[in-house]
């Protein structure tokens, strides 16, 4: 679990918003460095083969590397920094936090809230973001010299550990798939498998899944499992909408997933002894599995989730026993269906 | 020129309004040596009696708070969820998705709702003070139990950056005045003078109220922090005093009218030593002088703040220069004041 722990710490501390992944994706490739071959493609994706590169069976895993974030879309008369949104950031947790702006230099921000004594307390309504400005304590000539359109911000929500084995952060959507998708190749390192396995850290999810669009298209597996994170019970949410924190992948279920796939997971899952839950969609899962599977000809694919509060804020939870699970179960997957071919 | 590294110590530390004695243990190490004799009332407030040169012509207190806004854990839901009530003027607007720390050392997070999962206007709304909680990742009530008790103070995680000329911290109202004070501590001083390091300015003012009857003063100079609300969005009259541009001086606010013939005093003595001042535009907020002016039969006060912009929120900010200025002119109007100035 500390082994696991740090991976993910050191992904979720590394930048990376949707098509600006690359220093993320530049940690990636040192934790996946014990695999022979690591590229990064045309759209910023982290590749990694391994298994028997020859064989004709090959099935590709697939986890998001973008975040959501902020883009800088000017500096105003007073040095204050106007942005956009990048991804669905939440704009009620912006007012008062901490940002950090990747200029010239890395610069500390907060975005601008007014004190209590100015207001009356009563005002409910969160501004829209481009009424919004980020107050990084310089001056519009300072400000110009270090910071431009198209620069990336990002709430930063430093990786925690909380109690138990649950964590707290930033990027864990979804890092914690990341790292789950790294565990799984450490599982299977020394083991002879008869089929290829192509490991994808995708670019640009929360935009539109156009990192793992191409990848797909690129890579051309037989079969493809997407894992991402998911709801989790958190106050306010209703509990059929959601899965539970530290009670095991999420196995998705939905026309779009292929059934097999579904089914193979939830029985090695029980004959693995791994707890697992199951997450019914009645269409489109809101994950790259949706681009995947439309994919040239079509990839059957599958959808493994891992259960997180407080999605898309700087305080996003998650539990590394449920990212260990994911990635046992991943492992379990691909030693049978990659010997059997069966499915 | 002020101590950046004892603001930086001071600022660190955590105290919110009714803890603060690891504020306490901090300043009285920091002041012991320099003081002729100092007293902790039953509060908590630190009384210390400097030695000056000679015996102050007007019995002078100078005065800065070493509380801080925070939280306070209300209860424990069977989930393992942490309520909480904000302890002084806390926006509820800032607090969704914010990392904290409870009762010390326990890393927690505020949770907000996932996007997603956003109904109708709760988009652009900022969630209810009751909806809140802090998750410290607990799955049950009895979890949270064995490390977290109501009553247990919470604050926010933080930073201490002095990039640029700013200093972006947590708690600089009032530690900033405390290191002010300290500060001046530590020099040979013309007139013996009065420190009170003052508790529970957050929730009324109550430390104060019983240190300036204690001390029996004269006069009083309260050293603190004031809103800038010189930021994005904000109209120019209405944004009572600016970042940069020196110390604060007030002749009104919500709690006090301050002594006229000292506000004049601080005016002519920051015009004579170039030092740059600003007065306060608004009559807005209020401190410890509230207190102490009406205290026994009566204390002539003045008050002089820094420009801080989100007081009350996780980061807030004010410029080196101002820091030093502060420190600059209270020293000149202390010395005026014991020595019978404006009498």
């Amino acid at each position: 679990m500390n082994q696991l722990q740090e991976i993910l710490f050191q992904l979720c501390q590394a930048p990376g918003v949707a098509g600006r992944e690359d220093g993320a994706a530049q940690t990636a490739r040192q934790l996946l460095s014990f695999l022979p071959d690591v590229t990064v493609d045309t759209m910023g994706s982290v590749v990694a083969h391994f298994g028997n590169l020859e064989s004709e069976h090959h099935i590709l895993l697939d986890a998001h590397l973008d975040q959501i974030g902020m883009l800088v879309t000017s500096v105003n008369e007073n040095g204050f920094v106007k942005v956009a949104r990048d991804g669905g950031m939440d704009r009620r947790v912006l007012p008062g936090s901490r940002v950090v702006v990747y200029g010239k230099e890395t610069l500390n921000g907060i975005v601008c809230c007014l004190p209590p004594h100015l207001t009356d307390g009563g005002e409910d309504k969160v501004p829209d973001i481009t009424e919004m400005a980020v107050d990084v304590g310089l001056s519009k000539e300072e400000a110009d010299a270090l910071i431009q359109p198209g620069d990336v911000v990002l709430l930063p929500g430093e990786p925690r550990r909380l109690l138990g084995s649950r964590v707290t952060g930033a990027a864990l959507d979804d890092r914690a798939g990341c790292a789950a998708l790294i565990r799984c190749a450490h599982l299977l390192q020394d083991e002879s498998l008869p089929c290829k396995v192509t490991l994808l850290l995708s670019t640009r999810e929360e935009v539109g899944s156009q990192g793992a669009e191409t990848a797909a298209f690129r890579e051309k597996p037989d079969l493809a499992i997407a894992v991402d994170v998911s709801f989790a019970e958190q106050p306010g949410v209703p509990a059929h909408k959601c899965g539970k924190l530290s009670e095991g992948p999420m196995i998705g279920i939905s026309p779009v997933l292929d059934k097999p796939i579904t089914d193979t997971l939830q029985r090695l899952a029980k004959e693995q002894d791994i707890p697992y839950q199951l997450e019914v969609m009645g269409g489109r899962t809101g994950t790259n599995a949706d681009e995947i599977n439309t994919t040239r000809s079509g990839i059957r694919c599958g959808l493994v989730s891992i259960p997180q509060r407080n999605m898309h804020t700087p305080a996003e939870i998650c539990d590394l026993s449920d990212i260990e699970n994911v990635a046992r179960l991943l492992a379990a997957f691909i030693r049978e269906v990659g010997t059997s071919w069966q499915i | 020129m002020a101590d950046l590294k004892l603001l930086e110590r001071l600022c660190t530390a955590q105290g919110i309004s009714g803890d603060e004695g690891a504020v306490r243990e901090m300043i009285l190490e920091e002041i012991t040596p320099y003081a002729e004799s100092v007293t902790v009332t039953p509060l908590g407030n630190i009384i210390a009696e400097k030695k000056g040169a000679q015996r102050a012509k007007t019995r002078l207190l100078l005065n800065a708070h070493m509380d801080e806004v925070g939280m306070i854990v209300t209860s424990i839901t069977k989930e393992g969820l942490l309520r909480f009530t904000p302890v002084g003027g806390i926006d509820r607007r800032i607090l969704p998705g914010k990392s904290v720390m409870v009762a010390g050392s326990i890393p927690g997070v505020i949770g907000a709702k996932p996007i997603h999962l956003l109904e109708g206007d709760e988009r652009e709304k900022a969630p209810s003070l009751d909806s809140l909680t802090i998750d410290i990742g607990a799955l049950s009530q009895e979890e949270a139990e064995k490390l977290v008790s109501p009553g247990d103070s919470v604050t926010f995680v933080s930073l201490f950056d002095t990039a640029h000329g700013m200093i972006r911290s947590r708690a600089i109202d009032d530690r900033a005045g405390c290191a002010i004070l300290i500060d001046l501590m530590k020099k040979e001083l013309p007139y013996d003078c009065t420190f009170v390091f003052a508790v529970q300015e957050e929730v009324g003012l109550r430390g104060s109220k019983t240190a300036a009857f204690a001390a029996k003063p004269e006069a009083a100079i309260v050293v603190e922090s004031t809103t800038a609300a010189d930021i994005a969005g904000v109209d120019p009259d209405k944004q009572v005093c600016r970042v940069g541009k020196g110390p604060v001086l007030s002749f009104m606010d919500r709690a006090t009218i301050y002594d006229r013939p000292y506000f004049q005093l601080a005016q002519k003595l920051a015009k004579e030593n170039e030092i740059p001042c600003q007065v306060k535009e608004a009559v807005a907020g209020g401190n410890d002088a509230g207190a102490i002016h009406v205290s026994r039969g009566g204390v002539r006060t003045a008050a002089i703040s820094l420009a801080c912009r989100y007081l009350h929120a996780p980061v807030g900010m004010i410029s080196q220069e101002d820091f030093h200025h502060a420190e600059a002119l209270v020293e000149k109007l202390a010395m005026a004041i014991a020595g019978g100035e404006a009498e």
